[in-house]
């Protein structure tokens, strides 16, 4: 079924804007989004709230469209090539899309017989995926009576059967508890990896952007704020922090002297026995600021690097902290489950 | 073509496995027709002895009618499936799948039509124990099943476009509050045409409720007049055909406000 790839990159997206029309009021969804995403890689849409995530899926998925701007999804055009971008596609919606009343096989079975498949080999693919998803032991019983992590399992093993070339992820893990979530990272980090997919993931956990995006496109208020990998956004802030923590706390003055002299290190600090620095690539910077201390006879007792985190990128390009922006986006929006960590 | 025909049979089977799963549902549109049957062919017994009903039992007369009137009230509800696949991700899952939406409309239509024949067929049984003597046979029967589908996915295409439109299921409560109950009393369900107010045997000509109760009565008599209930029947198919085709539009309206 993803035999008929074109090449470039699995989606590109250019110039997307989308307002609602609701009555009395509109709402600005999309305000000119771009990205693409290559082929067997992971890309996090990352957002608060009501930041236009899933408006930018459902325009890459054909549910909706854009009012100007160009998308293409393996290929083919969204909104001339819808046909065919479904045949590409696997969409996991925000929303469950299984039916309850079904079991998880029969689930499976029509998900994949839409696409064409013989009953056989649909049931067969069915097999396969309930095994890879540790399901298999539930398949006959109805969906309903699954947990909320099994569930949405189930959710993506369906948008699977067809062997899709790129998938889209809308919250997959909003709403599951800690061990729930922990499950399906490790099948979504599968799935690019070995599976070759495009995968097109949204959340609003920046842990989550950042344990499974190889890029991340971060958006607020239907823009994108900023994009690159999570190690590049975080580099480009002031760099990584490093610690040392002297042996002999009166070395301190000492050290820093050392310190102080080398062309990497900015806003050097200390207190009691603890020098502290931002760098650029803190591990090489640590080796060599280890190496400027052992040369003047300073002892360590304990020395870090620690890079900034995405909560520190999005301050920095969205103006506000994440949680702020979660939490000035409940009034008008969804209900929430719940408030991003 | 043929793969929204594999479509529709996919998802039809889909919905009739939820209402073997669940065939509480089926008896819920049931209770209200066949209290109505029961009690107003108790009450009206002695309508028959008025001119315009040939002077049969009330209840031969009444059954028909009410076995299409369940088929509209059932079907007005046909909105809801679509309302739960518009809560839940599934709707969403259907459109950005392969799947036609006329298919999704069809299979609608096909799994209401299967309740529908159902329905039908109980509310002329329970008739035939209260008493109603029907002479048309197997075919009159099949007759008034058809009329009851057809009438059914009339009604059923409206309920599925205002639930595409609405999104509520409060405004499906209104399809049977304010459509059903009002086309049922202008039409020859409860009584004889030739006992109406003359505006009122006007509407009914016009009332595709009436275009069912008449179809299915002349069937289901002595000699029927076929041409009358084939020109019946031929109207319903029509209307639901259009109806159809109007509520398969409506998926623009939901993919718009999505
Ligand atoms: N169907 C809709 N009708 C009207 N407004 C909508 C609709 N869907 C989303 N919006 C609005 O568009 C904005 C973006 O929403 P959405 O894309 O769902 O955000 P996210 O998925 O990032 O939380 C929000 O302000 C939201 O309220
Ligand atoms: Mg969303």
């Amino acid at each position: 079924m993803s035999s008929t790839t074109r090449s470039g990159p699995a989606i590109s997206v250019a110039g997307l804007t989308k307002t609602y029309r609701a009555r009395d009021r509109e709402v600005r969804a999309l305000d000119g989004v771009d990205f693409s995403v290559e082929p067997g890689t992971v890309l996090g849409l990352l957002g608060p709230n009501g930041a236009g995530k899933s408006t930018t899926v459902k325009i890459l998925t054909t549910l909706s469209s854009a009012d100007s701007g160009t998308a293409t999804v393996a290929g083919y055009d969204v909104a001339r090539e819808a046909r065919d971008v479904r045949h590409a596609i696997g969409y996991v919606s925000q929303k469950p899309g299984f039916d309850p009343i079904g079991t998880g096989v029969e689930n499976l079975v029509l998900a994949g017989r839409v696409y064409g498949m013989s009953a056989r080999t649909a049931r067969e693919r069915a097999g396969e995926l309930l095994e890879r998803f540790g399901l298999a032991d539930s398949g006959r019983r109805l969906a309903r009576t699954w947990s909320g992590g099994m569930q949405r399992k189930l959710d993506v093993a369906m948008s699977l059967m067809h062997r899709p070339q790129v998938l889209f992820l809308d919250e997959p893990t909003t709403g599951l508890d800690p061990e729930a979530r922990a499950d399906m990272w490790a099948e979504i980090a599968h799935l690019a990896a070995d599976d070759g997919l495009a995968v097109l993931l949204t959340t609003h956990y920046l842990e989550e952007a950042d344990h499974l995006a190889q890029r991340l496109v971060i958006v607020d208020h239907g823009r994108v704020v900023v994009s690159g990998t999570p190690d590049a956004l975080k580099r480009g802030l002031s760099g990584d922090a490093i610690a040392v923590e002297l042996a002999d706390c009166s070395e301190v003055e000492r050290a820093s002297g050392v310190l102080s002299g080398l062309a990497r290190v900015r806003e050097l600090t200390r207190d009691l026995d603890t020098l502290r620095a931002r760098v650029d690539d803190g591990g090489a910077a640590l080796l060599e600021v280890m190496a400027a201390l052992d040369a003047a006879d300073l002892r360590l007792s304990a020395a870090t690097v620690s890079r900034p985190s995405l909560d520190d990128v999005y301050l920095r390009y969205a103006g506000r902290t994440f949680a702020s922006a979660e939490a000035a986006s409940v009034p008008g929006g969804r209900a929430r489950e719940e408030v991003a960590a | 073509m043929t793969t929204a025909l594999v479509h529709t049979r996919l998802l039809t089977e889909r919905s009739l496995r939820t209402l073997a799963r669940q065939p509480a549902y089926l008896a819920f549109t049931l209770i209200q027709p066949l209290v109505w049957l029961l009690l107003f062919g108790q009450l009206f017994r002695n309508v028959v002895e008025l001119p315009g009903f040939g002077g049969e039992n009330y209840l031969t007369y009444l059954t028909p009618g009410i076995a299409v009137m369940t088929a509209m009230f059932s079907a007005g509800w046909a909105g809801t499936g679509f309302i739960v696949a518009m809560d839940r991700g599934v709707m969403d899952r259907d459109l950005t799948s392969p799947v036609g939406r006329g298919a999704l409309m069809a299979s609608s239509l096909a799994s209401q039509s299967v309740t529908i024949a159902i329905q039908t067929v109980i509310v002329m049984a329970v008739g035939v124990v209260a008493g109603a003597r029907f002479d048309g046979g197997a075919l009159g029967w099949t007759v008034v099943i058809v009329a009851a589908v057809l009438l059914g996915c009339v009604f059923a295409a409206l309920s599925n476009a205002v639930a595409l439109l609405v999104r509520q299921q409060e405004a499906l409560i209104g399809i049977s509050q304010f459509l059903t109950l009002p086309l049922t009393f202008l039409s020859s369900v409860m009584l004889a045409p030739a006992l109406m107010p003359e505006w009122v045997a006007t509407v009914a000509r016009l009332n595709p409720v009436d275009w069912a109760a008449v179809a299915s009565r002349e069937a289901l008599s002595a000699s029927p007049d076929w041409s009358m209930v084939g020109g019946r029947l031929g109207l319903l198919l029509v209307l639901a055909v259009l109806m159809a085709a109007l509520a398969t539009r409506a998926f623009r309206a939901y993919q718009r406000s999505t």
